[in-house]
């Protein structure tokens, strides 16, 4: 299963449920009210041990985590160990 | 305090039964467990519970005027009345009792329903005028006490609360869908319905009147904010003497009572400042009243027994333990009647049970302080979010949100995410929603749980537009704070904290609450005050804590604040409920109800019980579809049986028989 896929998976069960009709990939989480406050939490465990990788404190940020798109790509520049997104000013 | 309950049938029907009406004042008989009162005539039957705190001895409801008729009853405390009664005998009424409730009838008798202006006080009171055949039903300004109405044919039906009503057999209950998805939005119904199809709850402010088979409804008071231009010119200072003053004497009426009025004391700043005036003017040996809870993150012991310490209380306090939370929703959801998302009324209800084996009938309580005062992080977070819409692209505004949620931003790692959480929704600051979209829209969420049948019930209501065309005249005119305190007080506090985690929870063990904070002359007060002085910056409640200044310790008056909640996934996912919620929430259980579709609540249990972190909205899901489900078994499938005998609580009863001209005492059920 790619990245985009497990992932998925996750927030759907997780967050959605098991309602995956209305989850695009582009989807922002925070604007639509698919992901909370405190269920940012959960998303970065879930990355942290399925993925096996550390995430930077000034690497959470909206560009890095906010849809299913931008997790799959940071995750694949992440498992690359390519530059990704950081914090303004860090 | 009490319980008023009755019928009016238009054409004088056969199904007026003393009988129906006695079960209808049983079923809430821990209303008012002292006494009971039936009025019955050719059109109208009354029925009264009484728990008697003013006139323990001639203030027996129903209560007639001098030629006997027109009839009240009454559920409250009218504070004032020492002073409306000697105008009226100056006018020449007589009183056969000195109770409240009769100087109520007469000052109705002198002005109809302008009498409402001049009470002081909580109330809902239903007065029938035998000469005119007109029926008239009032509720207090901002909703304390609880009143509920439907039309059933040629009938109208009312009673402080909606299982009363349901003791009429022919009446349907049914679950209203449009009611389920303003619960999942707003935590509460919307003024002037009940969870209940059909069964409209008469709106704090307002009062009804029927005659000759019309309904009419009228509104006599709203929660008074102004434009800048109206609002009072005086210096912090001065402002906070007037409170000081004006509070004073809120306190001091709401003391007037024939037994002991105790107090509760949670160690935050509304409830200590409250004691702290009873104690230093009026009473050193009142008995305090507070809640313990097992886990640091929701008790405020500490700073409890700094205000017993402070003040030298006679004080009990219960401990509120997960165990105990999870075991009594469920009474508390029969007690509350609509579904919640939180568990935090049920500590409250183990409180007033407290407050009744200690002997006491009557506290007062802290209630309505952050609203009227400025007090609550949405005013907050309203107030940064608008000053950072102003430059949207600012890195520095953002900051300022940390600092009113510490303890979600505690973990720094989620600053930016956080920030992001909050900044949605910036560019609709001319929405006159604005303070609370992000609560409602994070809270909507949960809605995702209904079931196929229930989201197509609901079609496409949009409870955003209902609450924008109930907005009074002027409020697009009001500051952003102002505008944020209205929807807190109009939809939050008066339908679900003055509710859920008031007068049902305290009723459930006939005690009796007074609330000095909402008294009319502070509110009137508060209302022309400017914004800028109610959060001065970003520190709440600055003219409340600038008049306890000298009275309260400093370390309560600038502790932050914490707020009331209790634990949800701890107390239902473990001890004596689990058993419960795992009935309430099994496959046959959701599908009988029809409320909630299966597969996703058992999603949703599943990761609870893994051990699956909690977010907010989870456990806002979990209490709201758990108790949906116990109303649905409660007062749709099971009403019947578990009401079967309440004929039995039914106390002492006076019958004022007007059909057969006989009044007389009856005991038990018989007649």
């Amino acid at each position: 299963m790619s990245n985009i896929d497990t992932i998925r998976e996750f927030v759907v069960e997780n967050f959605l449920f098991g309602d995956s009709a209305q989850l695009t990939d582009e989807m922002s989480f925070l604007e639509n009210g698919i992901i909370d406050s405190t269920g940012i939490l959960e998303m970065i465990t879930f990355l942290e041990e399925n993925y096996k990788v550390k995430i930077d404190d000034d690497e959470l940020v909206p560009e890095n985590l906010d849809s299913l798109m931008n997790i799959s790509a940071f995750l694949d520049k992440k498992l690359d160990g390519m530059s990704v997104p950081k914090e303004e000013g860090k | 305090m009490c319980g008023i309950t009755g019928i009016y049938s238009f054409n004088g029907s056969d199904t007026l039964s003393l009988d129906t009406l006695k079960r209808m004042t049983a079923v809430m008989q821990y209303r008012g467990p002292d006494e009971a009162g039936i009025y019955i005539d050719s059109f109208v039957g009354l029925g009264h519970a009484r728990l008697s705190i003013i006139d323990l001895c001639s203030g027996t409801q129903p209560i007639h005027n001098e030629d006997k008729t027109m009839w009240i009853i009454y559920n409250g405390e009218v504070y004032n009345y020492p002073e409306l009664r000697e105008k009226l005998v100056q006018k020449g009424h007589t009183f056969y009792t000195t109770s409240d409730t009769e100087v109520i009838l007469h000052l109705y008798e002198e002005k109809g329903p302008a009498c409402l202006d001049d009470l002081n006080g909580q109330f809902a009171l239903a007065i029938w005028d035998s000469k005119k055949r007109e029926l008239f039903l009032a509720r207090d300004r901002i909703g304390i006490r609880p009143l509920y109405y439907t039309r059933y044919k040629d009938t109208l039906i009312f009673a402080s609360e909606v299982k009363s009503i349901f003791m009429v057999d022919e009446i349907p209950r049914q679950i209203d869908p449009v009611a389920m998805d303003q619960i999942f939005t707003f935590w509460t119904t919307l003024p002037g319905v009940s969870i209940f199809k059909d069964i409209c709850e008469l709106p704090p402010g307002h009062y009804l009147r029927a005659a000759h088979g019309k309904v009419s409804i009228n509104k006599y008071w709203d929660i008074p904010f102004y434009p800048r231009h109206e609002q009072v010119d005086l210096s912090p200072a001065e402002i906070s003497e007037k409170i000081h003053e004006l509070l004073l004497d809120a306190v001091r009426i709401r003391l007037r009572a024939d037994v002991p009025v105790g107090a509760y004391l949670s160690g935050g700043l509304d409830s200590s400042g409250v004691t702290s005036l009873v104690v230093q003017n009026f009473n050193s040996d009142v008995r305090t009243f507070g809640i313990r809870f097992e886990e640091d993150a929701f008790d405020e012991g500490k700073y409890q027994n700094r205000m017993v310490f402070f003040l030298k209380a006679n004080h009990k306090e219960i401990m509120a333990t997960n165990d105990e939370i999870g075991e009594s929703l469920n009474n508390v959801i029969w007690h509350c009647e609509k579904p919640l998302l939180r568990t935090a009324p049920v500590p409250l209800f183990l409180l007033s049970k407290l407050v009744r084996q200690s002997g006491i009938k009557v506290v007062l309580t802290g209630e309505g302080a952050d609203e009227i005062f400025g007090g609550y992080n949405i005013f907050r977070e309203t107030k940064v979010r608008r000053f950072w819409a102003r430059q949207p692209d600012s890195t520095m505004r953002p900051g300022l949100i940390g600092q009113l949620y510490p303890y979600i931003f505690d973990n720094p790692r989620l600053k930016r995410m956080l920030e992001s959480f909050f900044g949605m929704g910036l560019d609709q600051f001319d929405d006159p929603l604005f303070s609370h979209l992000v609560r409602w829209e994070n809270t909507g969420k949960i809605k995702t749980f209904f079931s196929d049948e229930l989201k197509a019930a609901i079609g496409s209501y949009d409870g955003y537009e209902q609450v924008k065309e109930s907005l009074p005249d002027g409020y697009a005119g009001w500051d952003t704070l102002s505008r944020a305190q209205y929807l807190e007080t109009s939809l939050f506090l008066s339908n679900y904290l003055l509710s859920s985690q008031g007068d049902r929870v305290a009723m459930a063990n006939s005690i009796e609450i007074r609330l000095p904070y909402l008294d009319p002359r502070l509110m009137e007060f508060m209302g022309r005050v400017p914004s800028k002085w109610k959060i001065l910056g970003l520190n709440e409640k600055h003219i409340l804590k600038k008049s306890f200044q000298g009275i309260l310790p400093d370390d309560i008056v600038n502790r932050a604040k914490h707020p009331y909640r209790a634990p949800i996934e701890q107390s239902l996912f473990s001890g004596k409920a689990l058993e419960s919620v795992h009935d309430m929430l099994s496959e046959t259980s959701l599908s009988n109800a029809g409320l909630f579709d299966p597969a996703k609540v058992n999603r949703l249990k599943n990761k609870l019980i893994n051990g699956g972190e909690a977010s907010e909205t989870d456990n806002m899901a979990l209490v709201g579809i758990l108790s949906s489900q116990m109303v649905a078994r409660d007062y749709i499938d099971d009403f019947s049986s578990r009401t079967e005998n309440v004929i039995d609580k039914l106390p002492r009863t006076v019958i004022f028989d007007r059909k057969n001209k006989t009044d007389y005492v009856g005991v038990k059920n018989a007649d």
